[in-house]
């Protein structure tokens, strides 16, 4: 079976091409839906195992990251997001995805309130969008289906706003308990979580690279595994490949083999 | 009166804009700006119900993390509230889209000239008196030009009302046609010009004059009702078709030349005998060249299935007046060349690069000019936040400083592309427009923007009203329309399309006419950002985002249905014919009507003198033999090459994940590389490689020695990386002094010659390179005039490399990789120290910064030709471990650079360096040509000596594990430093 994605386009999102090549590699099929086809007609959210939210600048983040479309989403695609999520299906937003699916709510989604908002990205602590490398660890203990068994990894960021931010001590608190975090910016000399600049990249809250809801099958982070698909990726292959060390493809692969797995599964 | 909505952080949310605003504050203006707090404001300029105003105020908020108010939010505590708002009819990106959130929030449309406006507010507690907060708004936070600022004290605040006048266009012209009298005398022609701001020369007009009193004119006027005389529209659109932007008045002109032996000869036109005469000779050689100087882009073969396509645009006066409008307004516009090229290009990157004033210049800045470090960064945001909205990716990136580009800043903006071989089964580079095809626009809509964009020159942009002078562009409303006509495209939707740039509609369709053999312009329907304007104002608009497309009438229906479903406006303007006419109606009338035989062939040639006269500068003096670690760092620390990271890494260079070589290498990625590699699509091994050359310093010298050093530059990094050196083509951009003797330039004649012997070499070098120019541009008039100082940019040419390579995996990159790797020189060190980043820096510290000069470099072409090849079959066979070719800085900058990329350390025996003639400075910092370093493994040099027996190439040391580069001569220690120290130097003024 080649499980079926959608991948929503349109108004300013950017990362279809390389999206789309990522579930190819790992063995889906994946479907380029603008958003204003599926809004006129669901059917291809009904009939896909897997939505992906992409990277770009949806309606040029002027008013605040994925504000725009995630509005958009649930005057008109509640009911239908909702049925969705709740039919065991999978959803991954990556950076603007990210975004967006925080601003709608569906992340972190505490208690299973999928449609109200609790965390913000917010603009990074140095005041503009970057582009560089950082590390990441995945936590174990996640219920993220994406992240299982996943060694740490480089990839790239590229935003001005990855900064997580709650309302309240306490959403962060549930969050950290319900071991909602699937992955953190990490410092590569000692292997642990960081606030300190480069390594993480933004300020983020507790180093939060990326959250998914309770199900683990909503999942949304900052970095680009999507960016990361082929060795020559990486910002060092020239010395990996001195090395003997250049690996077969890029680490970001790995998070949509592990989908697709889940998907084939279940 | 509109509905105001005030949107700001929550208390103790962080506010990084404000804490920006407080930093540059200090930083740049030394303003004692304690906190700054910063919020947005909306001004909604329809009726909405109360519960739909709040609805749309919660719309547009984050609930988490932003407080919102009608009218007004309760204000931190402040000295000063500056309050930043556009002029009417400037471009207004947030408003825009807050207006779909309006429309989405409330479930219907609104009406055409119902609009969002934004504000942002900033308020500023600290020592400040009301000038300083004033110089702060002008200076840090708003352009006069294209905003209102508004100051308020607490009790100014506490007392005013909340502003809900919106800044809309309210001009409510009836249309007109007027007719001009062209039967006067000289004085008079020239005066309407001059006041119509059409920059046309007297012969111009004068053959204008002369056209409308042909018998066959005349008669077909009189038939048709128009005025005797030119209209204001014909008038108009004759000027900006003759205009030097875009009809290269200067590179077509008949050129007199003398040399420095006294001896003359007559050169018909720049452009054909060199540029064109240099491909057309190259083309006899290769069999890839798919499309050149006839369309957008020039396009070259890739491989089965893809060619590529490359264009380099310059975009410096708008940028000299909003940097941020003008530098996005750059990159947006390339951008639509690539999707102009063929019948869609679809983008791949973009490439970037700047010549400024430097960004801590103290000296004195004429009137009305920007200080060169707030042009800087409005450029570099412009271009930031085009490239990344767009989702392009930047390949390459560069800068270079020169007091003289204080009046002119030099912005260039480049995009590479792809398009299939074959859409529907024809060829994609084949552009044809049939009679009876639609014309239609698409993308935004048209305003005031940048009306005489291709004929002003800056000093009148001074005095002309905002909306006029500036655009500003929007990258959304750009990407929406590129991804309709590439869909459009690949459903056989339309024939052909191509940009709105310079000129707006009366070039592109006066262009794309031609492909027809006329058209029948109607403007009635064009969509308008607001009322008043005047057919000739809607036929020369350059706002935005906007292409002209030809649709056959059979497949108007599913290109306008497929627009809508895409959120992209079209309109349908007319149709093209074969009657050998321009015309142009509007609500009915005839607004004019031109042959385009005389539009595009009626231009008078120009004339020029140019005079070389070679100049006498004297070197610095001599500097005896010695430790030279202190002048290492100098120049590691010199605005010319110490670390341009940190602006850099505010661009995308990832997205499309297709890099294989980014900008930077090395094992902190923080050196610059020699050339950037990426894969064109997903399936491939093969891939681009994009370079560049650039030196306007050597202009100083001989612009002979400087084009063709520019031209090696960028063909040696793409051989450097891997690229094959049998595979690339090139691009032209030349950014010249007005070299147009007159009485405002007197040495006209001499710097036509720079351009004249910048000309030469190009042929020269490309020919015996093999390197044809696909493609190229020229701006000719970056001079400024103010306050009764000239400044003239020093004559500068970007020559832009697209290169090949077979197998991306086998890309070298310059960074050392193993201690012990052995270190070898290849090419040869001449003493050609002239101009050099070295010489200019050992001037200015004696105080006498004309003493820059010496030899410039050489070109032995024959020698480089070889080296190339060697160089390519080295790295085929894998002996290549790392691979840096010298530029700025020669050898000793090189081996600096290589050691901190790989964070190993270097011992170097200088006396191993092949030289002709060399001293000590020489071969430590001459910039020659056709050089580079290159490491081995200790185990393969046997093999490597063998691909370059008979060539200038020497071991000269070893890569060592400590880090620390260590250099003698003949065994003496000429430099010795520690990597740390290095890498202090080439970090000054890093977040600068």
């Amino acid at each position: 079976m080649t499980p079926p994605i959608l991948i929503l386009t349109g108004y300013g999102l950017n990362c279809e091409a390389e999206s789309a090549h990522a579930w190819e590699r790992a063995g889906a099929a994946p479907r380029l839906v603008h958003l204003h086809d599926l809004i006129e007609d669901p059917t291809p959210l009904r009939e896909a195992a897997g939505l992906m939210f992409i990277g770009g600048f949806s309606f040029g983040d002027h008013l605040g990251s994925g504000l725009v479309f995630a509005n958009r989403l649930r005057a008109r695609l509640r009911d239908e997001l909702q049925a969705f999520i709740d039919r065991g299906r999978i959803a991954m937003g990556v950076c603007n995805g990210f975004q967006i699916l925080t601003k709608l709510g569906l992340l972190p989604a505490l208690d299973g309130d999928s449609f109200t908002q609790t965390v913000s990205l917010q603009q990074n602590e140095c005041g503009h969008f970057q582009n560089f490398w950082v590390r990441i660890r995945f936590e174990p203990e996640s219920p993220c289906i994406f992240t299982r068994g996943l060694p740490a990894m480089d990839l790239p960021i590229r935003h001005g706003e990855g900064r997580v931010f709650t309302a309240s001590k306490d959403v962060l608190a549930k969050i950290e308990r319900k071991k909602l975090v699937p992955c953190r910016y990490i410092d590569p000399e000692t292997g642990k979580p960081t606030q300190r600049f480069p390594h993480n990249p933004n300020g983020s809250a507790k180093a939060i690279a990326g959250l998914c809801d309770e199900t683990g099958r909503v999942f949304g982070l900052m970095p680009h595994p999507e960016a990361y698909l082929f060795p020559e990726n990486h910002p060092r292959w020239d010395f990996q490949k001195t090395r003997g060390e250049l690996p077969e493809a890029g680490a970001g692969l790995a998070l949509f083999i592990n989908a697709v797995d889940y998907l084939k599964a279940s | 009166m509109a509905i105001r909505i005030e949107i700001g952080p929550k208390p103790g949310v962080p506010d990084p804009r404000g804490a920006g605003v407080a930093h540059r504050a200090h930083a740049y203006l030394n303003a004692p700006v304690k906190a700054c707090v910063t919020r947005d404001v909306f001004l909604i300029d329809t009726a909405l119900s109360d519960a739909e105003a709040d609805a749309v105020a919660a719309a547009i908020s984050d609930p988490v993390a932003q407080d919102r108010a009608r009218n007004r939010l309760p204000p931190p505590a402040f000295d000063w509230l500056v309050e930043v708002a556009f002029k009417p009819g400037v471009t207004d990106n947030v408003g825009r889209t807050a207006r779909t959130v309006v429309q989405d929030t409330i479930g219907r449309a609104l009406g055409p000239y119902e609009e969002v406006y934004t504000a942002t507010q900033y308020f500023l507690t600290g020592a400040l008196d009301r000038d300083a907060a004033e110089r702060l708004a002008r200076e840090l936070l708003a352009n006069p030009l294209i905003q209102t600022i508004r100051i308020y004290s607490p009790e100014q605040w506490a007392a005013a009302a909340p502003d809900t006048t919106p800044p809309a266009m309210r001009d409510a012209r009836e249309p007109e046609v007027r007719a001009i009298d062209l039967e006067v005398g000289d004085d008079d022609l020239l005066r309407i010009s001059r006041e119509g701001i059409l920059s046309l020369s007297l012969d111009e007009m004068r053959a204008i004059r002369d056209y409308y009193r042909r018998d066959d004119v005349r008669a077909a006027r009189a038939a048709a009702g128009l005025p005797a005389g030119p209209t204001d529209l014909e008038l108009e659109c004759i000027a900006q078709t003759w205009s030097e932007h875009c009809k290269h008045k200067i590179f077509s002109a008949l050129v007199r030349y003398t040399d420095e032996t006294g001896a003359t000869r007559e050169i018909d036109s720049l452009f054909k005998t060199y540029i064109k005469a240099a491909t057309a000779e190259v083309a006899k050689r290769i069999d890839w060249l798919v499309s050149v100087f006839s369309d957008n882009a020039g396009v070259i073969k890739f491989n089965e299935r893809w060619n590529v396509l490359f264009k380099v645009e310059t975009h410096n006066s708008p940028s000299a007046l909003d940097p941020y409008g003008g530098a996005i307004t750059g990159i947006v516009g390339v951008n639509r060349d690539a999707l102009g090229t063929g019948v869609g290009g679809e983008m791949l990157c973009n490439v970037w690069g700047y010549c400024f004033g430097p960004p801590d210049y103290d000296g004195d800045l004429p009137e009305g000019l920007m200080h060169p470090r707030r042009i800087r960064d409005g450029v570099h945001h412009g271009v930031i936040d085009g490239g990344n909205q767009s989702g392009i990716p930047w390949a390459r990136g560069w800068e270079r400083f020169d007091d003289r580009f204080i009046g002119k800043p030099l912005v260039f903006c480049g995009t590479v592309g792809k398009l299939p071989v074959l859409v529907g089964g024809r060829p994609s580079e084949r552009k044809e427009v049939f009679p009876g095809d639609f014309i239609v626009m698409a993308g935004g809509r048209i305003g005031k923007d940048g009306i005489h964009g291709a004929t002003f020159s800056s000093e009148e942009l001074r005095q002309e009203s905002p909306a006029q002078a500036v655009q500003i562009g929007d990258p959304i409303t750009q990407r929406k329309m590129y991804e309709f006509l590439i869909e459009a495209r690949d459903q056989g939707l339309f024939r052909a399309l191509t940009d709105n740039g310079a000129g707006g509609l009366s070039s592109s369709i006066g262009e794309m006419c031609r492909l027809s053999g006329g058209a029948e312009v109607d403007l009635t329907d064009a969509p308008l950002k607001y009322e008043g304007l005047q057919p000739w104002e809607i036929f020369l608009s350059e706002a935005q985002e906007r292409m002209t497309i030809a649709v056959p009438p059979e497949m108007w229906e599913a290109f306008a249905a497929l627009a809508k479903r895409r959120d992209v406006e079209v309109a349908k303007l007319g149709r093209f014919t074969d009657s050998g006419l321009l015309r142009v109606w509007h609500r009915g009338r005839l607004c004019g009507e031109l042959s385009l035989d005389f539009l595009h062939d009626g231009c008078p040639r120009m004339e020029i003198p140019a005079v070389w006269t070679p100049p006498r500068v004297p070197p610095p003096r001599a500097l005896r033999a010695g430790d030279r670690t202190a002048w290492l760092l100098k120049l590691l620390a010199s605005h010319n090459i110490r670390s341009k990271e940190f602006k850099s890494r505010m661009y995308d260079g990832e997205v499309k994940g297709l890099s294989v070589l980014k900008p930077f290498v090395g094992v902190r990625a923080d050196v610059p590389g020699d050339a950037t590699v990426m894969r064109v699509d997903y399936d491939g091994i093969d891939g681009i490689v994009l370079s560049e050359g650039v030196n306007p310093f050597l202009s100083d010298l001989d612009t002979y020695a400087m084009a063709a050093s520019v031209v090696d530059e960028a063909v040696r990094r793409i051989v450097s990386v891997g690229g094959r050196w049998d595979r690339i083509a090139g691009l032209d951009n030349f950014c010249w002094p007005d070299p147009v003797l007159s009485e405002k330039t007197p040495d006209g004649p001499y710097k036509m010659a720079q351009l004249v012997r910048a000309n030469e070499a190009l042929y020269d070098v490309c020919t015996a390179y093999g390197v044809p120019l696909i493609s190229g541009k020229d701006s000719m008039k970056n001079d400024s005039v103010r306050g009764g100082r000239k400044i003239s940019i020093p004559p500068t040419l970007l020559f832009s490399a697209l290169g090949r390579m077979d197998d991306v995996r086998q890309a070298v990159t310059m960074p050392f990789k193993c201690a012990g790797d052995a270190i070898y020189a290849i090419g040869l060190t001449r003493d050609e120290l002239g101009a050099s980043e070295y010489h200019r820096l050992r001037a200015r510290a004696a105080g006498q910064p004309h003493r820059i000069g010496g030899a410039p470099p050489s070109l032995d072409i024959e020698t480089a030709k070889s080296l190339y090849h060697a160089l390519n079959e080295a790295q085929v066979r894998g002996l290549i471990r790392s691979s840096h070719t010298p530029t700025l800085g020669g050898l000793a900058v090189a081996f600096a650079l290589a050691a901190l990329g790989g964070e190993l350390g270097a011992r170097i025996e200088l006396e191993c360096v092949p030289e002709k003639r060399a001293h000590l400075d020489a071969l430590l910092f001459a910039e020659c040509n056709s050089r580079f370093v290159v490491t081995c493994a200790a185990d393969r040099t046997a093999e490597l000596e063998a691909v370059f027996r008979g060539l200038p190439c020497a071991r000269i040391g070893s890569v060592m594990a400590a880090p620390e580069l260590s250099i003698s001569f003949f065994r003496r220690r000429v430099v010795q430093v520690e990597l740390d120290r290095l890498r202090r130097a080439f970090r000054t003024g890093f977040a600068l």
